[in-house]
């Protein structure tokens, strides 16, 4: 047997294993991540702030290792450098795009910080790959209180603003023309973005976010643009993947970052591969019209 | 009914144009012309309230101009270019409707059907149900007016509406404009840069030259000396069987 074969190893027991309660701590943990990152993945999508996501989780990077730094939790380290950097990147402007280059300097100073955080904590080498690469075997019980806190706070807050937040996603001009905040409303939906970086850093890491966040929304948006259905199947595509993932980790003892941001990949390749069918076979609506586009699809 | 009482437009410290004094009668069709960088965006903001004038006084409806007014529909520029592929052409014109309400409610019955019938309306019944990715120029254009229409306005504002389509759809655009205009019997105010398309509907222009806004009826826009001075150009027009056209001349 090489080095490579001593890694992995199929877990006879791993029935077992997953019904142990360090499982179902992680298992509830997943959920309520995959959930809340459900909820939110369709704004990211829609306002185009995916890059702004991406970043929110590498500017919590020097927060979470600078909190082992000094012995305080993680978490709070990252909830409190993602939501100030929420707020910063809200407050900078109106278009994504405008921001880019000033997210992404940004972005490569606060991984710098966050590097130097970690070799001046010397030792904590396992620490700082769970927070680059996320594991979900490693949130302790006493967070799950904090996660379900995360994600009620999160769908009222949506809820509320639901509609108005959609209107300044898609038609910034109009919506406020009609008097809606669109300021406001921006920074309220970065804050609310930082939070569930927060936790999705927890599962999948910094490197790894766009696989909870982004990935599940993008592979529900190929079948429906309604937007309540849109997060409803991206959620259920965020937990099935946490399911699956920690199985396949209970069966050959790894961590299960990897065989999560697997299958949301494999739904994502799945979902694109099946709409370019759909669309193939699809009878045209209608007549046909001069100036027409060609289906993307 | 617009009114503009000695106003100015400021950007900033920079004064973009200023006397302007004229008022747009009620249930007409008015082009917003002028050259690249000459205030017609900076007018169509003034009137939503969204920039206040330099100096002097607008009154729509006979009220000053402010956020979230009813009254008006508006259809910005390059409409619906960002957010195409995660959004249906119905739910973008519900929004013109519930948009701004805060909290969770449902979407009544009573909304779909204004929804159902202003599509039809601007002839976008049959792609309610379709992204607005997979549309045209024309048919986004059309979904944009109609969820301009939805609440029901006095005025239509809109922002350079035939920008990118080609001459059939621009006709089309202009004749469904043409229609809204007689059926609703409300203002439709376009910014354009070519009068050419909007000849045969339209009532008068408000054309900024020279750092002023002015008002004319149409006819007194129409002429070679004033086209000329406008678009910095030679301009030459011609009166053919289908109404008046303008070219460069040679």
């Amino acid at each position: 047997m090489g080095i490579v074969a001593a890694g992995v190893q199929f877990q006879s027991n791993w029935l077992e294993i997953l019904s142990s309660p360090f499982m179902r701590t992680a298992f509830i943990a997943g959920v309520l991540v995959a959930v809340a990152s459900g909820l939110i993945g369709y704004f990211v999508i829609v306002r185009g702030s995916m890059f702004a996501s991406h970043a929110l989780a590498h500017i919590g990077f020097p927060g979470a290792t600078g909190a082992a730094l000094v012995g305080s939790s993680v978490f709070t380290g990252l909830v409190v450098f993602t939501v100030v950097g929420g707020v910063v990147i809200g407050l900078l402007g109106k278009k994504a795009s405008d921001r880019e280059i000033a997210t992404g300097t940004v972005l490569a100073w606060a991984t710098a910080l966050g590097v130097l955080f970690a070799s001046l904590a010397s030792g904590n080498t396992s620490t700082v790959t769970n927070i680059l690469f996320g594991n979900l075997l490693a949130i302790p019980s006493q967070q799950l209180v904090v996660f379900a806190i995360f994600l009620v706070v999160l769908a009222i807050v949506l809820l509320v603003i639901f509609r108005p937040l959609l209107f300044t996603s898609i038609d910034p001009e109009v919506a406020e023309a009609k008097g809606v905040n669109v300021k406001g409303l921006g920074i309220a939906f970065m804050i609310l973005l930082a939070l569930v970086v927060s936790m999705a850093v927890t599962v999948v890491g910094v490197l790894l976010i766009f696989a909870l966040l982004v990935t599940p929304a993008a592979a529900a948006l190929r079948f429906t643009a309604r937007p309540g259905w849109v997060i409803f199947w991206s959620s259920v595509i965020g937990v099935a993947s946490v399911a699956v993932g920690l199985v396949i980790a209970a069966m050959i003892n790894l961590p299960p970052s990897f065989f999560i941001v697997t299958t949301v990949f494999v739904v994502w390749l799945v979902a694109a591969g099946l709409r370019r069918e759909r669309a193939l076979v699809r009878p045209t609506g209608g007549h046909p019209q001069h100036g027409d586009p060609v289906h993307e699809h | 009914m617009l009114e503009l009482d000695n106003v100015s437009a400021v950007r900033g410290a920079t004064t973009i144009w200023s006397d302007g004094t004229f008022a747009v009668p009620s249930g007409s069709i008015t082009g917003v012309i002028g050259p690249n960088g000459s205030g017609k965006t900076t007018l169509l903001l003034m009137i939503l309230g969204l920039l206040r004038p330099g100096s002097g006084k607008i009154t729509v409806f006979g009220q000053v101009p402010k956020r979230g007014n009813t009254r008006i529909g508006y259809v910005p520029q390059n409409y619906a270019s960002i957010a195409g592929e995660s959004i249906r052409a119905r739910d973008l014109v519900l929004l013109g409707l519930t948009g701004a309400t805060y909290g969770l409610r449902r979407t009544s019955r009573e909304q779909h059907a204004r929804v159902d019938q202003v599509l039809a309306e601007v002839g976008a019944g049959g792609f309610g149900d379709r992204r607005m990715s997979q549309l045209s120029g024309g048919q986004q254009q059309r979904v944009a007016i109609a969820q301009a229409l939805v609440g029901n306005p006095r005025m239509l504002l809109l922002d350079e509406p035939l920008a990118n389509l080609d001459v059939r759809n621009q006709q089309e655009i202009v004749d469904l404009l043409s229609r809204i205009n007689t059926e609703r019997g409300i203002d439709i105010l376009l910014v354009v840069h070519d009068l050419n398309p909007l000849l045969s509907v339209l009532d008068g222009a408000i054309y900024l030259l020279d750092g002023h806004a002015h008002h004319d009826n149409v006819n007194e826009v129409v002429s070679e000396e004033l086209l000329t001075h406008l678009y910095g150009t030679a301009i030459k027009v011609v009166r053919t069987p289908q109404g008046d056209l303008f070219t460069r001349s040679a």
